[in-house]
C-alpha cells in the first residue's frame, strides 16, 4: 500500500477542464444586452457548484438566493423579496467560512445596488429592461456601425472595391481603420465562442490593398446650406463627407498645415504610411469640400460666434491635442518635450534627430509606444519607457507592447518620475521612485505605492512625457460653448443643449480616445446636422452582400497578420504590419458566423441605410 | 439557373430561390409555422429544418437559398426526427387546452402536431407562464400560447409599420411583448387585427363578446331587449369560409336567414348606413369643395376606425383632415335608436344594437366617448361582433347552412345599393361616392361599371391607387390606399408635397375590410382579393347601384333627417374626431 501518490488529471477533470476554458471564451464574449439578473443567477449557480459545502450560509443561503432570484425571472417576487434578497446575500457576505461564498454574496450585492432598476421592473412590471441591441454582435461594437460581416463576406469573394464601398456607406476613412483601428468589433465577435474573434481589422486591409479605384458616390442635389467643420480630424472629415454627400457644404478648419487630426500627428507612419491617410482624405475631399488650413479658430474675428452666424450649422472638433502635465521639478527644462510636440513634428515630415542620445519617455499608453518606437527610429542610443504601474496595468495594445519591446525598447515599470535633473538647463538625468503594487480601488485597478526603496536616478538627454493629453480649451475662452472638466459639454447626439446649431463630437468632447469613436460621433453629426437643417437625407446601401455559405461550424484558427522583422523595421518609418494572402485572406472571411444571418441578426439587423 | 438535388432527384431553380420554394416548385412539402412570405424569413421554429448531404448540421429551409450543387434531403431519419423534436418543445411551452381555444380549429400548430403525429404531450415538461391582460381592449394576447414566431412583429411592423409588437426579455425568458414595453393602452395599436389574423396559434386573439348576445344573460336570451342586428359589407364574402362553403351559396340571403334562425328581432343590413354615409360624406366632400380655401386638403375618409385611430395617434395634426361623417356602423346605431326606435315605439335603452364586422377596432370605436348622440347615456352600438364570432354562433346553435333557404333582410334599414356594399373592398368607398357626386354635380348618372373603375385598389401592386376626374368642370384629385404602411407612404408623401389630392379613402387592413382583423383565418393565405370580387358581384347583381336611389334611405331623409348634413344629420350622423384621445 502507498503512502502517497501523484496527482494526475483523470478523465472527467480533463474535460472539465477543457469546458472551463470554453466558458472563459463566453466571459469575454460578453454581450451587453442579456438580463443582468439572469447572468447573476447563473453566475451565483456556479459559486453553488464549488462551494464545499460546509458552512450553512454558502450551503444553503446561496441556494436560498437561487429560489429568490427564479422568483424575480419568472415575475413571482415582491419587493419585499427583494429586500430578503439584499438582507440574506449580506449576511452570507458576512457569515460564510470562505471566500466562495461571501464572494458569491457580494457579486448579488453588487448587482442589487448597482442594477436595482432591473430587479424592480422585473418585480412590479413583470419586464425586462434588457434592450435586443446586439444581434449582431460586431457591428453593435463597432462606434460607426460598419456592416461588417457583409464586407467580411465580399472579402471572401474576392469582390474587394465592394467591401470597401459597403465600408464607406458608414466610414469614409477605410483605409485609416484598416491600419489603425482599435477594432472593438473584435472584442465582441460570437466566433469567439468557438475558438477566436475574426481578424476583422486583417480583411478590411486585404480590401483596402487590392480594391480597384472605386468611383465617387453622386451627391445629393445642392441644398444651399453651409456647414463650417472647425477641426479637419477624423471626426470632423467624416462630419465633411457626410454632409457634403448630402448635398449641403462644408468648410474645414484645420489649425496645423496639414488634414488628419491625431491621425497625421498623433501617429507615426510606420503603423499608418502617409499615403493611405492620403488616399482617404482625397477620396473625402473629392467632393468638393472647401478648406482652410493654418487656419485657427478662436484666434482674432474667427471665433465660432462668427462662424454660427456665417454658417448654418458649425461642428466642433478640435480633438484634445494638448499635452497634460507631470508636474515635477524641472520639467520645463530643455530637452523635456511632449508626446504631442515629438509626433507632431513626425507628422509634418521634421526629421528629429536622436542620434546618441538617450531618449525616457514618460507612460503606458498607446501614445508612449508610439513616441518610443519613434524614437528608436530617430536613432537613440537607448529608448527606456518609465512607467509606475506594472506592465499589464499599461492601457497600451499588447501588441504595441510587444513590438516596442522587439525593437529594443527597454519598459521600466513600477518606477514614479519625481524629478527632473537639470545640467546648464538641459536635462541630465530623471529621478525615479520604486513602486510596489498596491491596494485594487474599487475591485478594478492597482494602486502603486512606494516599495520604500531609494529613488533612482536614470541618466538621460531627453524626456518625452506621454502621461495623456486634453483639449485645449483656448478656442473656447470667450464662447457660449459649455465646458466641462476641460471638454466640451455635448449630447450622445453631438448637440450643444445650450447653442442650437452648433454641434459637436469626438475627442473635445470624450477626451482622447479611438480614431473610430470619432468617425462614429462624426457620423451621428452629419444625420442630427442634417436633420436639424429640416432635411432627412437617405445614405443608400447599393452593394449586393452575398448569400451564406451552408456548411457546418468547425473549429479554425484565427489568422493574424504578420509584420517586418524588428530588426529591420527599427530603421525605417515604413509600415510594420504585413497583409494577408488572398488564401489566408479566403480562410479567415470563411470563419465569419454570419451573426447577420443566423441568431436575431435576420430580424433585427441588416440595417443597410441611415 | 443553379443545378440542385433534392432527396436524390435533379432540379434546376433559379438562383437564390429559398430551398422552401424549391422544394415546392419540385411538389415536395416542407412543414412551416413561422415563415410568412416576403415578411419573415427568419429560421425560428426549426420545423422546416432539412438536411444538407454532406453536413451534420441542418439548416431552416425557409430562410437559406440554394446555390449550385447543393444536395438537399427533406425526408430523412434526421430531419424528421428533429422536426418532431421542435415541435414538441414549442408544446412544452403552449397551454394545449385545444378544446376551449378559439384558434382550436385553424391552429396550425395543432395541425402540425397531427400532420407529424405527435401523441405524447408529456415528453418535456409543461413550461408556460400565464400573464394578465386588458379585457378592456379588442386585443387580446395569451402568453401561454405564444410559441414565439415573431410573425406578429413582422405583420405589424413591416406591413402596419405600427410596430406594437417586439421581442423582449432576455435569453431564454425572450417572448412577444408590447414594445417599448408600455401597455398595448399606452402602445401604438390601433386594434386592425392583422397580428390575429397572421397568429399560428390562440396566442393572438380578438376579444370575444359573443356570450353577450347568446350567453345564459346574453341579449337573446332578454325578453325585455329587442335585438336589431347589422351586417358589414365584407361580411357577406367570407362567412361561408368558416363551413367551408363557397361564396355562391353562402350568400348574403342565406346570411339573412340563418340571422332570421338565431332569432334576433330584426336583422338589418350595415349596406343601408353605408348609403347613408355616401351621402353625408358625399355632401360634405361637395362642400368642401366649393370652399376650398377653409379647409385642409385632401379629405380622408373616416369609415375605418383603425385608420381613424392610426390618424390621431401618429399624425395628430391632421385629423381635421377627417370627414367628420361616422362610419357605417355607429351611423346604423344612430338611426336605430332614434329614427327606427321612434318607428316601432321602443325606447331606445330597450334596444340592442349588435353589429357584425369585419373587423377588430370596431369594437373599440362603439367605445368612442364622444360617439353616442342617439339618446343621452345609451349607446348607439351596444355590442360588435366579428365575422368569426359569428359563425361561432352559427355553429353553437346547430344551424345547417345547406338546409337553409335565402331570405331577404328585414326593412326598413336593410336595403343597400351595389355601391354600399362595395364598401366592404379598398376603393370602395371612393368609388361610391365619386358615383354620388357625379350625379349630384351633373344630374346624370354615370356608368356604374365603368366610369370610376380606376379607383378599385384590390390587388394592385402600387403603394395608392391614384385617379383624377373632370366632374361636370371640376377636377376631383382621388387616391385610395389600403394597409397602414402604404397609408404612412402615402402621408409622408402628403406631407413632403410629392403628392397632393382633393379625396383620400384609407382602409387599414390589407385589401379593405374583407382582410378584416375579424375575417376568418386561413393560414399564409390571404383571401383578400378573392373576397373583393364577390362583393364587386354583388354590386354588378344590384338593380341599385347609387347610394342617391336607395329608397329607404330617401324616406329616411324625407321622413327624418330632412337633408344631407343638416341640423338633425349633424347631431346624429357626424362626430368630432378632436373630441377624445386615441
Amino acid at each position: 500500500m502507498s503512502r502517497l501518490s501523484i496527482t494526475s488529471l483523470n478523465q472527467v477533470e480533463a474535460v472539465l477542464d477543457g469546458i472551463y476554458k470554453y466558458m472563459d471564451r463566453h466571459m469575454t464574449f460578453n454581450p451587453k444586452d442579456t438580463c443582468p439578473i439572469d447572468i447573476s443567477a447563473a453566475f451565483l449557480k456556479l459559486y453553488m457548484t464549488q462551494s464545499c459545502g460546509k458552512c450553512t450560509p454558502c450551503r444553503v443561503g446561496l441556494r436560498q438566493l437561487s429560489f429568490l432570484l427564479e422568483k424575480v425571472l419568472n415575475n413571482e417576487a415582491t419587493l419585499d423579496d427583494l429586500d430578503k434578497i439584499e438582507h440574506l446575500a449580506r449576511h452570507i457576505s458576512i457569515s460564510a467560512d470562505c471566500a466562495i461564498g461571501s464572494e458569491a454574496a457580494k457579486m448579488i450585492l453588487k448587482g442589487v445596488t448597482g442594477f436595482r432598476d432591473e430587479y424592480v421592473s422585473h418585480i412590479e412590471k413583470g419586464i425586462c429592461l434588457a434592450e435586443r441591441t446586439e444581434s449582431i454582435p460586431c457591428m453593435a461594437a463597432c462606434p460607426a456601425h460598419i456592416n461588417i460581416p457583409g464586407y467580411v463576406a465580399l472579402v471572401g469573394e474576392g469582390r474587394y472595391a465592394d467591401a470597401v464601398k459597403l465600408i464607406i456607406h458608414d466610414n469614409p476613412l477605410p483605409a485609416v481603420c484598416a491600419l489603425i483601428c482599435e477594432h472593438p468589433c473584435e472584442s465582441r465577435c460570437r466566433r469567439t465562442l468557438l475558438d477566436a474573434p475574426i481578424n476583422i481589422r486583417g480583411l478590411k486591409r486585404m480590401a483596402i490593398d487590392h480594391m480597384q479605384d472605386i468611383p465617387s458616390k453622386k451627391l445629393s442635389a445642392s441644398t444651399g446650406k453651409k456647414i463650417a467643420v472647425v477641426g479637419g480630424g477624423p471626426s470632423g472629415l467624416t462630419v465633411a463627407y457626410y454632409l457634403q454627400l448630402m448635398g449641403h457644404q462644408v468648410t474645414i478648419y484645420e489649425k496645423h498645415k496639414q488634414l488628419g487630426g491625431m491621425l497625421i500627428y498623433g501617429i507615426p507612419a510606420y503603423r499608418l504610411p502617409r499615403k493611405y491617410l492620403q488616399g482617404d482624405i482625397n477620396q473625402i475631399l473629392g467632393l468638393g469640400i472647401e478648406t482652410r488650413l493654418n487656419t485657427e479658430v478662436g484666434s482674432g474675428d474667427l471665433t465660432i460666434e462668427n462662424l454660427r452666424k456665417q454658417y448654418d450649422a458649425v461642428y466642433v472638433s478640435i480633438g484634445a491635442h494638448q499635452a497634460k502635465k507631470m508636474g515635477i521639478e524641472g520639467e520645463d527644462s530643455e530637452g523635456v518635450i511632449s508626446a504631442v510636440d515629438y509626433l507632431g513634428k513626425l507628422g509634418d515630415n521634421e526629421f528629429v534627430d536622436f542620434s546618441g542620445r538617450k531618449v525616457l519617455v514618460v507612460g503606458g499608453g498607446n501614445v508612449a509606444m508610439d513616441c518610443a518606437r519613434s524614437a528608436v527610429r530617430c536613432g537613440a542610443e537607448s529608448v527606456t519607457i518609465v512607467y509606475r504601474r506594472r506592465r499589464e496595468d499599461m492601457t497600451a495594445l499588447e501588441e504595441e507592447i510587444e513590438g516596442a519591446i522587439a525593437e529594443g525598447v527597454n519598459l521600466l515599470t513600477l518606477h514614479a518620475p519625481v524629478k527632473v535633473e537639470v545640467k546648464d538647463g538641459k536635462a541630465a538625468a530623471l529621478w525615479a521612485k520604486p513602486n510596489m503594487a498596491g491596494k485594487i480601488a474599487g475591485g478594478t485597478r492597482m494602486k502603486p505605492v512606494p516599495t520604500g526603496a531609494q529613488d533612482i536616478r536614470i541618466d538621460c538627454d531627453v524626456i518625452i512625457k506621454a502621461i495623456g493629453q486634453e483639449m485645449d480649451p483656448k478656442p473656447f475662452a470667450e464662447s457660449d460653448i459649455p465646458l466641462s472638466h476641460g471638454l466640451i459639454s455635448a449630447s450622445d447626439w453631438t448637440t450643444i443643449e445650450s447653442y442650437p446649431g452648433v454641434f459637436a463630437g469626438g475627442d473635445c468632447v470624450t477626451g482622447p480616445k479611438t480614431a473610430i469613436m470619432a468617425i462614429g460621433a462624426g457620423k451621428v453629426a452629419a444625420a442630427n446636422i442634417d436633420e436639424y437643417l429640416g432635411f432627412h437625407h437617405v445614405i443608400e446601401q447599393e452593394v449586393s452582400i452575398p448569400e451564406v455559405v451552408l456548411k457546418d461550424r468547425e473549429y479554425c484558427a484565427r489568422t493574424d497578420m504578420t509584420e517586418r522583422a524588428p530588426s529591420e523595421r527599427r530603421n525605417d518609418f515604413k509600415l510594420v504590419e504585413i497583409g494577408m494572402t488572398e488564401k489566408e485572406a479566403c480562410q479567415e472571411a470563411g470563419r465569419c458566423l454570419r451573426c447577420d444571418h443566423f441568431n436575431c441578426g435576420i430580424i433585427k439587423g441588416g440595417r443597410s441605410e441611415w | 439557373m443553379v443545378n440542385i438535388r433534392i432527396n436524390g432527384q435533379p432540379y434546376a431553380v433559379e438562383e437564390n430561390t429559398s430551398i422552401l420554394d424549391a422544394a415546392a416548385q419540385a411538389g415536395i412539402r416542407i412543414p412551416t409555422l413561422c415563415y410568412m412570405k416576403d415578411l419573415n424569413k427568419i429560421g425560428a421554429c426549426r420545423v422546416c429544418l432539412v438536411e444538407i448531404e454532406g453536413r451534420d448540421q441542418l439548416f431552416a429551409a425557409c430562410d437559406n437559398v440554394c446555390t449550385e450543387g447543393l444536395s438537399i434531403i427533406t425526408n430523412s431519419a434526421r430531419v424528421m426526427d428533429a422536426r418532431r423534436i421542435n415541435l414538441e418543445l414549442l408544446l412544452s411551452q403552449h397551454r394545449t387546452d385545444c378544446p376551449s381555444c378559439a384558434r382550436n380549429e385553424t391552429c396550425r400548430l395543432r395541425q402540425i402536431a397531427a400532420e407529424l403525429d405527435i401523441r405524447n404531450l408529456e415528453q418535456y415538461q409543461q413550461d408556460y407562464k400565464v400573464k394578465p391582460w386588458s379585457q378592456a381592449v379588442p386585443i387580446i394576447r395569451d402568453e401561454s400560447k405564444c410559441i414565439r414566431c415573431y410573425r406578429c412583429v413582422a405583420e405589424c411592423e413591416k406591413v402596419q409599420t405600427c410596430n406594437v409588437w417586439d421581442m423582449v426579455g432576455s435569453g431564454s425568458h425572450t417572448s412577444v411583448g408590447v414594445a417599448g414595453y408600455e401597455r398595448i393602452e399606452d402602445s401604438n395599436c390601433v386594434f386592425c387585427g392583422q397580428c390575429v389574423t397572421h397568429c399560428p396559434t390562440g396566442a393572438l386573439s380578438v376579444r370575444r363578446d359573443l356570450d353577450k348576445v347568446i350567453g345564459y344573460k346574453g341579449v337573446l336570451n332578454d325578453p325585455t331587449k329587442v335585438t336589431v342586428i347589422q351586417v358589414a359589407p365584407a361580411v357577406r364574402s367570407a362567412w361561408g369560409e368558416e363551413f367551408g362553403l363557397d361564396g355562391s351559396f353562402a350568400t348574403e340571403k342565406r346570411l339573412a336567414a340563418a340571422l332570421h334562425k338565431l332569432g334576433f328581432d330584426y336583422v338589418f343590413d350595415t349596406n343601408f348606413s353605408a348609403d347613408l354615409t355616401i351621402m353625408e360624406e358625399g355632401t360634405e366632400f361637395l362642400h368642401r369643395m366649393q370652399h376650398k380655401e377653409d379647409y385642409k386638403w385632401p379629405m380622408f375618409t373616416s369609415c375605418c376606425p383603425g385608420w381613424v385611430r392610426f390618424l390621431k395617434k401618429q399624425y395628430p395634426d391632421m385629423q381635421q383632415q377627417l370627414s367628420t361623417a361616422k362610419s357605417p356602423q355607429q351611423m346604423f346605431g344612430a338611426i336605430t335608436k332614434s329614427y327606427f326606435a321612434q318607428r316601432i315605439g321602443v325606447a331606445p335603452e330597450d334596444i340592442v344594437c349588435i353589429s357584425v364586422m369585419p373587423c377588430s377596432a370596431k369594437k373599440a370605436e362603439l367605445e368612442i366617448p364622444n360617439i353616442n348622440d342617439a339618446k343621452e347615456g345609451v349607446k348607439d352600438v351596444d355590442i360588435s361582433l366579428t365575422t368569426r364570432e359569428l359563425c361561432d354562433i352559427m355553429k353553437v346553435y346547430q344551424i345547417d347552412i345547406n338546409a337553409l333557404e335565402e331570405e331577404e333582410f328585414d326593412s326598413p334599414l336593410g336595403t343597400g345599393t351595389g355601391a354600399a356594399v362595395i364598401f366592404g373592398s379598398t376603393g370602395g368607398v371612393m368609388e361610391a361616392a365619386l358615383r354620388t357626386c357625379y350625379y349630384v354635380m351633373t344630374g346624370n348618372n354615370p356608368d356604374a361599371d365603368e366610369t370610376f373603375k380606376a379607383v378599385r385598389a384590390a390587388g394592385s401592386d402600387k403603394p395608392w391607387v391614384e385617379a383624377e376626374y373632370d366632374v361636370a368642370g371640376t377636377k376631383v384629385r382621388a387616391a385610395v390606399v389600403n394597409s397602414l404602411g402604404h397609408t404612412r407612404q402615402l402621408i409622408e408623401a402628403l406631407r413632403r408635397g410629392e403628392a397632393e389630392y382633393d379625396f383620400v379613402e384609407v382602409m387599414a387592413c390589407p385589401g379593405g375590410c374583407v382582410g378584416g382583423g375579424g375575417q376568418p383565418i386561413h393560414f399564409n393565405e390571404e383571401h383578400a382579393c378573392d373576397r373583393a370580387q364577390i362583393i364587386y358581384d354583388y354590386d354588378r347583381a344590384n338593380v341599385l347601384r347609387f347610394s342617391h336611389e336607395n329608397p329607404d334611405v330617401q324616406a329616411l331623409y324625407k321622413e327624418f333627417l330632412k337633408e344631407p348634413c343638416g341640423e338633425l344629420s349633424h347631431h346624429l350622423l357626424h362626430t368630432e374626431h378632436t373630441g377624445w384621445e386615441a
